[in-house]
């Protein structure tokens, strides 16, 4: 069942000079690509929208590559694509995991890294890794472009620093030093929204280790106090209670506050395990 | 739009937003492809673009333009997958059938259980339980019947809560 489609319009720019011309004269409009969250709202009429910017067929924003020891992926690559390449296998392993774990093969295939991030749920697979590899947003508008720290693009629950006139077109990650880590925790492994979900990265050399979390607040967080206390030598007994300080999670018809508040502490003892048994 | 579908050209008039589910169904008259849930999640819906399963409820006709699309029809009714499907009891009601197919036919030949279970993970059946989706997978790729051994490995990495 669809609701009715035929006051709907579709925009269809041959670039992203066009895209972004249309954005900025004809909006407001809606960009999308793979339409695997699009789509939901659209098929259960909780999106009131009707004009719509596709950007599925620019292929300057499905280029994954690197430039100055930056890998750059484009917004419209797919998590498939992100899972095969060898660029990002080699260089974000912690991306592949949670890409792995998105959806099924057929929401793989089509959903975008840049949609994940724009539709800005707190549940957002690959944002706590964004968050952890202390990723840059690339946003343009008509006016030209500017670049977000990932750490303060979210300003608050399914808010952001973007305007309406801008595009993500890219997400930027420089040379993740530590062992990267990344564990899911949902009903299962494929088609479930996780309960608690984090991305840390080991300590390497002066390099604190760093930990972010999804589906514990009202966007993913970095944990900067739970990073400085396991840097410094703190137990993990110490760094848990710090934790539990530093999330503010909620029961919802997923999970509840306190079984998130265990199940991130415990992520976090299993990751930092694994951290020591990799030293030895 | 010309639409290349199970590979033959075909002139569809539709509205560029309109699901390419809906387009398949009321269009094109295919209604072998089946919606489940309208949201991603059930995988009934799934058709072949490119060779790659994706959900048709989830994506617009605009989409479906320059690429090879194929939908349960397209297999003809006579592929080894619909045939094993038939004989190894992997059909129940039917409603998830051409989408398991479907997901099942973008594995390639002979898939491991590992390969079946992740390239199925996206395609939820209520009636067999997989045993035999998975058994009948493997009929069509071997010619004969083969019992599906679960080791604790395969069935820690797909199916319990992670």
């Amino acid at each position: 069942m669809q609701g009715s489609i035929s006051n709907r319009s579709l925009l269809e720019p041959a670039s992203l000079r066009d895209a972004l011309r249309m954005l900025r004269d004809e909006g407001p409009l809606v960009p999308m690509a793979g339409c695997t969250d699009l789509y939901v709202t659209l098929n259960f009429g909780t999106l009131s929208a009707t004009r719509f910017l596709d950007l599925w067929r620019l292929p300057t924003l499905r280029r994954i590559a690197l430039s100055d020891g930056m890998l750059s992926i484009g917004a419209v690559a797919t998590f498939t694509e992100i899972m095969q390449s060898p660029l990002v296998r080699r260089r974000l392993p912690m991306l592949v995991a949670a890409a792995r774990e998105i959806g099924g093969p057929q929401i793989q295939n089509r959903g975008t890294l840049g949609g994940n991030v724009a539709n800005a749920s707190p549940a957002g697979d690959t944002l706590p890794v964004l968050a952890a590899a202390n990723a840059t947003v690339v946003l343009a508008s008509a006016d030209g472009e500017r670049r977000v720290a990932f750490a303060s693009f979210y300003t608050g629950y399914r808010t952001s620093v973007m305007r309406p006139d801008e595009l993500i077109t890219a997400l930027e990650i420089p040379p993740v030093p530590g062992r990267q880590w990344f564990r899911k925790v949902g009903t299962r492994a494929a088609q479930a929204i996780s309960k608690v979900v984090m991305a840390a990265v080991g300590p390497r050399g002066d390099a604190l280790p760093r930990v972010a979390l999804g589906s514990v607040a009202p966007t993913v967080v970095r944990l900067p106090l739970t990073e400085a206390a396991l840097g410094g030598g703190a137990s993990i007994a110490e760094a848990q209670k710090i934790l539990l300080q530093e999330i503010a999670p909620i029961d919802d018809v997923r999970s509840t506050a306190e079984y998130r508040r265990r199940v991130a502490a415990n992520l976090l003892a299993r990751f930092w395990d694994g951290n020591a048994l990799s030293r030895t | 739009m010309i639409l290349t579908l199970n590979g033959k050209r075909k002139r569809v008039h539709a509205h560029p937003m309109k699901r390419l589910l809906d387009v398949l169904r009321e269009d094109c008259g295919l209604t072998g492809t089946k919606e489940g849930c309208g949201e991603g999640e059930c995988g009934a819906c799934t058709v072949l673009v490119d060779g790659q399963p994706v959900n048709s409820c989830l994506v617009p006709f605009a989409h479906a333009d320059g690429v090879r699309l194929t939908t349960i029809e397209g297999l003809g009714g006579r592929h080894p997958l619909q045939r094993a499907f038939v004989e190894s009891g992997g059909a129940q009601c039917g409603i998830c059938t051409p989408g398991m197919i479907l997901a099942a036919a973008a594995l390639g030949p002979r898939p491991s259980l590992e390969k079946m279970r992740v390239g199925l993970a996206g395609n939820l059946c209520r009636c067999t339980g997989y045993t035999a989706i998975y058994r009948s997978i493997r009929r069509a790729s071997s010619g004969k019947e083969r019992p599906i051994r679960k080791t604790r490995r395969t069935r820690k990495n797909t199916q319990n809560s992670r």
